[in-house]
């Protein structure tokens, strides 16, 4: 029968993993669960609750790593390092709203096991680029870890890479240890109104050639700019193209200037400060343009070159009635489609496959992600490639058994 | 010295037939079996080891590659991967009876692409080659190891390779996009590409500092980053290696990265200014060379912080630059730092441990510690915002006994460094160099995972065997499922 177990030590989860590997039950990870709507829905058996994992046992400022148990919300970690002025710099997101949880509830292990990063990835680096060391259990129900607590080593195989953006099949992580870097100290935005997406990307290189070290670009339509709680870009009344700085007072003070002055062709630009930068960006990184209540239509994550993102938003747009915006220059799309859904699947793949890229379906029913690849589908050998690699963590297939592709 | 895989004397046995099979998929010059010729190829950077390799290969086309590394699987023939060959832990040292995969040949940069900030360069690029390509348009490549004149991006690829700046700017792995990659078996297979991110398993990643083991890479995507638009240096002077140490870490601590953080140690600075003449504090018991990098406004504010930082921490001597030539002058003694030391002694063994950086006072005085008892200088350059820590200990080859007794002296160390919440390598690579090192980091369990990794690559274990792990087990082995105590039902575990 299948049960939830919540263990409450790493020696504890070890023998949970070690009793179903010797039932060959399959087990279903969670934290508090909130990712529990994305990937392949699974034939899963027992739940494996790693909640009760929590805890920030090491964090030394000025040494840039925090190491924290699995469980450990995000949001616990992210107080903890803003009392010295630090954060994560992947800028991680919290999707709850957008999947219909309760948001703040997010766990470390689950936002590296997911990779998710947020707007700042462009500059900064993903989840994977902050993902220092683990403890963790295989399929095996063996313990096993990698990495340290320095910032920089390459002892061995990096096995967190492989972890991060695994999404629970390798491994049940225990213990995660990340780099935290400073905080900035000031943030601005400029805004651009009235580009279409073409523009607005042509407008985002610009500003990402310049040397004015930006850290955020994005591209919001009319329609998507208008729910803004950043009055500037609620009441632009056209589309918003919006770049972040960073930085020491001075500094960002002066590069918003300059920015502005080397943009000025695009057309009239405005500047959003302290609180309303920080909503606009919220926004961009949670997806909240597409978590309002009603809104169940699917969304999906498409991650291409910088220079393919407007023409993935126009003509996925005008083929399928979707709405979408840009974030990391260009190159990341988020898509809400409406229509027959599984043609739309077989859409928006194809206009990727044009420019090279990936698109994850992050938010559907559990009969729409059964029906379409949640995640791109791989060439013959990557595919072959990664079920040899499972098969060397978890042998018998029970962690997320086919959470991202089948056999996987 | 480290004992490598026993040599297959069957496969040396069929050396000629092996050559004449590798001279149907490379023809010409591509397949060197000449002995004078192969003496080329004998050690890497780490010169202490050699091994003249069984034949050289050097193809020029990835379908070439593909045939060789096909040609070897289906014959049980070892093969090593080499790109500039300037690696510091030996990992491209030659087997006996393995063929020497040079990819030299691969030197071509075949795409810049600005718009969408990257280029598309062959593995036998060079790492400043790379920065060469797009420094016309204020680009560069941000990984930027000291030997980057020579070192190609496949090396780095291989070795994660790091450098002065990359507490800023990251590794190698932080700054790869794509890769197109060969398995031992001949098989093609592409990862990432212009844009961000893995859509499954992050392979690119885990294939990064990998050292040659898991696949042959045959093209790879970087990310290119518009060059900052000024650097100023401070150079400052410490009664202590504690004073300076304390000094970085208010520097972090007061949310500033510098581009670069360099601390010399005495010995350093003395053996850096008798060869180069840069003007530093021979006085000093330390030296710190912090960079700023980036837009001129914020330079000049973060420089009279960190001036500020400095002489709170008692520094001696506080130096400006005012000019880029003086910024490089700086630089000048650090960079020359390692030949510097070559005047000084006839050799030196460079190491390469990270160490969490407060402890950085305690590891010093046990080095001089271990330098009395060994009979062996040593002098420190650290990579001070990391912690990466490269003690070089001076020896002479031609004293009998003196090369092993640097090695041993080098393996405290390192000991020492994972004693104190460390690790072995931060950017050198295991190799051969630190492998019989790596049960002091990891304990079997943990070795066993890594090399399952290895099976799902290359289950005959042909690709530059005899590195990275002490202990060679079957993948048969490996593959074996045996739950330890999983009949139990422990009872002490909440359910719901």
């Amino acid at each position: 029968m299948p049960e939830t177990l919540k263990p409450e030590t790493p020696e504890q989860v070890r023998d949970a993993v070690r009793w179903s590997a010797e039932n060959k039950t399959p087990i279903e990870l969670i934290g508090h669960g909130t990712k529990r709507g994305m990937g392949r829905p699974g034939n899963v058996g027992h739940t494996l609750d790693v909640s009760a994992l929590t805890g920030i046992s090491l964090y030394e400022p000025e040494e840039l790593v925090l190491s924290a148990g699995a469980g450990t919300p995000l949001s616990e970690i992210e107080d903890a390092v803003a009392n010295s002025r630090q954060q994560l710099a992947f800028e991680p997101p919290d999707l709850s709203a957008l999947l219909g949880h309760e948001t703040g509830k997010g766990t470390l292990g689950g936002t590296i096991a997911c990779n998710l990063s947020g707007p700042r990835r462009i500059k900064a680096g993903a989840a994977r680029d902050h993902f220092l060391g683990f403890k963790a259990i295989s399929g095996r129900g063996d313990d096993y870890k990698s990495g340290g607590r320095v910032v920089k080593n390459v002892t061995g195989y990096d096995l967190c890479k492989l972890l991060a953006g695994s999404w629970g099949t390798l491994g049940v992580m225990t213990e995660l240890t990340v780099k935290v870097l400073p905080a900035p100290e000031k943030t601005r935005t400029v805004l651009i109104m009235g580009l279409d997406a073409k523009q607005g990307v042509a407008a985002l290189t610009r500003a990402f050639h310049s040397p004015h070290d930006v850290t955020g670009g994005a591209w919001l339509p009319q329609s998507l700019a208008t729910d803004s709680g950043a009055s500037y870009v609620r009441d632009a009344g056209a589309s918003v193209t919006a770049i972040r700085i960073e930085g020491p007072g001075p500094s960002v003070e002066y590069r918003c200037q300059a920015l502005r002055d080397e943009l000025a062709a695009f057309g009239p630009t405005e500047e959003l400060h302290g609180h309303n930068s920080g909503r606009f960006w919220t926004e961009v990184r949670d997806v909240l343009p597409f978590a309002k209540t009603g809104d169940t239509r699917p969304v999906w994550r498409i991650s291409v070159p910088p220079q393919a993102g407007a023409e993935i938003v126009d003509g996925l747009t005008a083929e399928i009635g979707s709405d979408a915006f840009l974030d990391w220059g260009g190159g990341l799309v988020w898509l809400a489609a409406s229509g027959a859904e599984t043609l739309t699947a077989e859409t928006i793949r194809t206009a990727v496959a044009a420019s090279g890229g990936h698109a994850t379906l992050i938010r559907a029913p559990e009969e729409l992600r059964a029906a379409v690849p949640v995640f791109q589908p791989q060439s013959d050998g990557l595919a072959k490639l990664s079920a040899r690699i499972k098969e060397g963590f978890d042998p018998l297939g029970i962690l997320n058994p086919g959470r991202m592709y089948a056999g996987i | 010295m480290l004992k490598m895989p026993d040599a297959d004397t069957d496969v040396i046995a069929r050396r000629e037939e092996i050559a004449a099979a590798l001279r149907e998929i490379v023809p010409g010059e591509g397949v060197i079996t000449e002995e004078a010729e192969r003496r080329a190829y004998e050690t890497d950077g780490l010169t202490a080891y050699k091994q003249l390799p069984m034949i050289v290969v050097l193809p020029e086309t990835t379908e070439q590659v593909s045939q060789i590394l096909r040609y070897c699987h289906e014959n049980g023939v070892r093969v090593v991967p080499r790109g500039a060959g300037t690696s510091l832990s030996g990992g491209a040292l030659p087997l006996e009876d393995g063929v020497l995969l040079g990819m030299g040949k691969f030197n071509q940069v075949l795409e810049v692409d600005f718009d969408n900030r990257c280029a598309v360069v062959q593995p036998g690029v060079t790492n400043l080659g790379v920065t060469q390509a797009v420094s016309h348009k204020g680009f560069y490549y941000a990984p930027d190891p000291s030997s980057q004149i020579a070192c190609t991006i496949g090396g780095n690829i291989a070795e994660n390779s790091g450098g002065v700046h990359c507490l800023k700017y990251g590794l190698t792995t932080n700054n790869v996009l794509g890769l197109e990659l060969v398995t031992i078996d001949g098989e093609v297979i592409r990862l990432g590409g212009k844009h961000l991110d893995s859509e499954g398993y992050d392979i690119l990643g885990v294939l990064t500092g990998s050292e040659g083991l898991l696949g042959v890479v045959t093209e790879v995507t970087v990310r290119i980053l518009r060059a900052p638009e000024t650097a100023r240096a401070l150079l400052i002077g410490f009664p202590s290696s504690e004073a300076a140490g304390q000094c970085v870490s208010d520097v972090i601590g007061a949310g500033i990265i510098p581009g670069g953080m360099e601390i010399m140690d005495g010995a350093a600075i003395q053996a850096a200014e008798d060869f180069v003449h840069a003007g530093y504090p021979v006085e000093c018991q330390a030296l710190l060379i912090v960079e700023l990098d980036g837009p001129e406004t914020e330079v000049d504010y973060l420089i009279e912080r960190v001036r500020e930082t400095a002489e709170a921490n008692d520094a001696m001597t506080i130096r400006i630059s005012e000019s880029e030539a003086e910024r490089e002058r700086f630089w000048a003694g650090r960079k020359a730092a390692f030949p510097a030391v070559g005047r000084v002694s006839p050799d030196y063994y460079c190491m390469d441990g990270t160490i969490p950086r407060h402890q950085l006072p305690h590891v010093l005085k046990r080095m001089n510690e271990m330098s009395e008892h060994y009979g062996l200088r040593v002098a420190n350059v650290f990579h001070a915002g990391d912690g990466n820590l490269h003690p070089l200990i001076l020896y002479d080859a031609n004293n009998p006994g003196e090369l092993e007794k640097a090695e041993e002296f080098g393996a405290e160390i390192l000991k020492l460094c994972v004693e104190v919440g460390g690790v072995l390598t931060g950017e050198h690579g295991v190799g051969v160099e630190k492998r019989d090192l790596m049960g002091t980091m990891f304990d079997e369990d943990d070795l066993k995972q890594q090399q399952r990794l290895k099976c799902a690559f290359d289950p005959a274990s042909l690709l530059n065997p005899g590195k990275v792990f002490p202990t060679l087990h079957r993948c048969a082995e490996l593959g074996r499922v045996h739950i330890r105590g999983g009949q139990t039902r422990f009872p002490d575990i909440p359910r719901f």
